[in-house]
């Protein structure tokens, strides 16, 4: 499970794909962790190649939105696939962790 | 690696050994490589040896008064069975050098002494108990780990109704198959009053004990707390949900979907927690999905709102609740079972039982995913209704 991420005038970028369960989950928060830095204040997961996430792979996004609020940093995923926005909105996490259908969406919010 | 020096026991009854051994291997016990101890027998040297824990390794001669380093061989693994042993033989001499490798020697050295070979021997030696202890460990840390998962699932067994009530009217009736080493799902039907009953179906986001532990104190929330609510299964919610994030570092969290049935009537009100939601099966083959009531995963935010909302079930309906390993099990292309194919697995043929209805789901989940191991638990609690009692 790799993190790939990039800085965008001063706004982190990180993507995940494939599948998020219970098997990586724990791979994929080190990934996460170790790709943003304490000092960022505008995070953005992008999903787009992200095929599959279970609830151990929520609890990392949740986790990660904890950590980021604590930095008083801004959070929010974009470019869900339909299934994967539908597990966001039936375990009622739209509700916390602001979700954008496009990348440049979510940039142009985080502004 | 240990920082301490490892120690060698020296056994030889030739009591010129020990200077010449302290001189040859000087730099190697300054820089506390090794550490040296010495007997001049066998019997001696298992005295040392039952003293002295810390000895890595025994080099040993053969020929001894009392006892000899055959005989010591055999002993030793008695004493520590993971000591290693080096025999010291005459040159030349293969019955007794058989004779030790048959008994565990890990090696031998000859006489008179190469001192740069036996130090490349001893190096050898613990190396290979290095990497034996290593090994060791991994081993002890897989079983611990284990046991320990051995252990939620039997916690997540014990909490499951294994009785379910029912009326003239209706009947209940849950399983689960848990998952090899993963998942926390777990069901609960409580008995309140005026015949009224209730029905969860639950997920926990993590595995192992703490997700267990986690699993056991929503489980008895809920039954606690239950009674107290009664109707008002949005209120629950909100409790169950500022009860259970506190001191809850780990970010656990929970999808509950509660509901209260009265049989009286065929009323059902439920509240979702960020769970999957529940099917009716109809009487006349067609399927509804309960629409969702904002909700949102137990122990993630303090302070949430939940809503609720209510279903009156017809004469002949089958509610079936179940976990996130129905609709997504997977078969060997991949593909999940989608709530599309759980609304299809009645075409045609309704449940009559809550027990049927369950089994079937089960049946057609097995059927989709083939020989593909189940990634996760899977979990169905079915109630079926024959109408308002007369």
């Amino acid at each position: 499970m790799a993190v790939n991420s990039d800085r965008q005038n001063g706004t982190l970028i990180a993507r995940a794909d494939g599948r998020i369960d219970g098997a990586n989950a724990r791979e994929f928060q080190v990934a996460l962790e170790s790709a943003i830095d304490p000092t960022d204040s505008n995070v953005i997961l992008d999903l787009e190649n992200l095929s599959y996430i279970s609830s151990a792979g929520l609890r990392v996004i949740l986790m990660t939105a904890k950590t980021l609020q604590r930095q008083q940093a801004k959070f929010a995923i974009c470019s869900l696939s339909p299934s994967i926005k539908e597990v966001f909105q039936i375990s009622g996490f739209d509700r916390i962790i602001p979700i954008h259908s496009t990348l440049d969406d979510a940039l142009s919010a985080l502004k | 690696m240990s920082d301490k020096p490892y120690k060698i026991l020296v056994v030889d009854d030739e009591v010129d050994l020990e200077p010449l051994v302290l001189q040859r291997m000087r730099r190697k016990i300054r820089s506390g490589t090794y550490d040296f101890v010495f007997a001049h027998n066998g019997l001696e040297a298992l005295e040392v040896l039952s003293r002295d824990k810390e000895i890595d390794m025994v080099l040993s001669d053969i020929n001894m008064p009392q006892m000899d380093g055959l005989a010591l061989l055999e002993q030793i693994p008695k004493v520590d069975p993971n000591l290693r042993a080096v025999i010291i033989s005459a040159y030349g001499d293969m019955k007794n050098i058989r004779t030790a490798m048959n008994r565990g020697a890990f090696d031998f050295v000859t006489k008179p002494l190469d001192f740069k070979d036996l130090q490349v021997t001893i190096e050898r030696t613990l190396q290979h108990l290095a990497e034996w202890k290593e090994a060791l460990q991994s081993r002890d840390k897989l079983v611990a780990l284990q046991n320990e998962l051995d252990v939620a699932s039997q916690m997540q067994r014990s909490i499951l109704p294994t009785r379910f009530p029912s009326g003239n009217n209706y009947e209940v009736y849950g399983d689960m198959e848990a998952a090899r080493n993963v998942g926390g799902d777990f069901f609960d039907v409580l008995n309140l009053q005026d015949d009224k009953v209730g029905l969860a179906v639950a997920d926990v986001s993590d595995k192992g004990v703490p997700a267990a532990l986690f699993m056991m104190s929503s489980r008895t929330l809920l039954k606690g707390s239950a009674i107290g609510y009664m109707d008002d299964v949005a209120g629950l919610m909100t409790e169950l949900n500022n009860l259970l994030v506190e001191d809850n570092e780990a970010s656990m969290f929970v999808t509950l979907f509660y509901g209260v049935f009265n049989p009286h009537t065929g009323h059902f009100i439920y509240s979702n927690g960020g769970h999957n939601t529940p099917v009716i099966y109809h009487a006349d083959g067609s399927t509804t999905l309960l629409p969702l009531t904002n909700g949102i995963a137990l122990a993630v935010v303090p302070d949430m709102d939940f809503e609720m909302n209510s279903v009156t079930l017809a004469p002949g309906d089958t509610l079936v609740l179940y976990t996130d390993g129905v609709t997504e099990a997977m078969n060997e292309n991949k593909e999940e079972f989608e709530t599309s194919r759980l609304l299809k697995v009645f075409e045609g043929s309704p449940p009559g039982s809550a027990q049927q209805a369950n089994e079937a789901v089960f049946q057609a989940v097995r059927d989709f995913v083939g020989d593909t191991p189940q990634s996760d638990d899977i979990t169905c609690l079915s109630l079926h209704y024959e109408g308002p009692s007369s």
